[in-house]
């Protein structure tokens, strides 16, 4: 399923809401996550799952190709864990 | 970084704000979009959204397991894990709005 599939779906759903104000509504769900976790925010959505900022340390690469070391900077990034609901879910039956 | 936990309560907020629907609908759509996308996952599908990220469902076969704490020995049984892969457009904005 890509996105304008999901927003069909919604919309499908929803016959009394104008397709464009659907696209809106999924589009500015998935925006404030990112902007949440572009703050340092984590998001929890029970059931779902979480969105969090995992922080990785720096430290000394190498370069596969010429074995180079190279110092790689404190980063961070997204991390998601799967809520126990939708994990139980996935397996029943 | 702020260290705040959002919840469905501030992405309804968000739509209520966006779109001019009652909260409680905006409530409603933000539950129908999770829904949808719940779905699709157990159904097996592999859902992506172009510059958020891609969830996927992976099969994993059975395994002996240990214990950490006694070093027994239990078996694990075959499951279905779901992985979330960040689009770059994410992983990008993520990085740059936590720099130090």
């Amino acid at each position: 399923m890509i996105r304008s599939e999901l927003i069909q779906k919604v919309a499908d759903e929803n016959p009394h809401l104008y397709q464009r104000d659907v696209e809106r509504i999924v589009n500015t769900i998935f925006e404030e996550i990112i902007e949440a976790m572009a703050r340092g925010d984590r998001v929890e959505l029970r059931g779902f799952g979480a969105f969090s900022v995992k922080q990785r340390d720096a430290r000394v690469g190498r370069n596969p190709r010429t074995g180079e070391s190279v110092q790689v900077e404190e980063k961070h990034v997204p991390f998601f864990k799967t809520g126990k609901l939708l994990r139980d879910r996935l397996n029943e039956g | 970084m702020s260290d705040k936990t959002l919840t469905r309560m501030d992405l309804s907020e968000s739509v209520f704000r966006e779109v001019g629907l009652s909260r409680n609908e905006s409530a409603q759509l933000v539950e129908s979009v999770l829904s949808h996308v719940s779905d699709a996952l157990v159904a097996g599908e592999t859902v992506k959204i172009s510059s958020f990220g891609t969830f996927s469902v992976r099969d994993k076969s059975a395994r002996v397991g240990r214990n950490p704490k006694t070093g027994e020995e239990v078996p694990i049984s075959p499951r279905r894990v779901l992985t979330f892969r960040p689009s770059h457009l994410m992983k990008d904005r993520v990085a740059k709005g936590n720099k130090s």
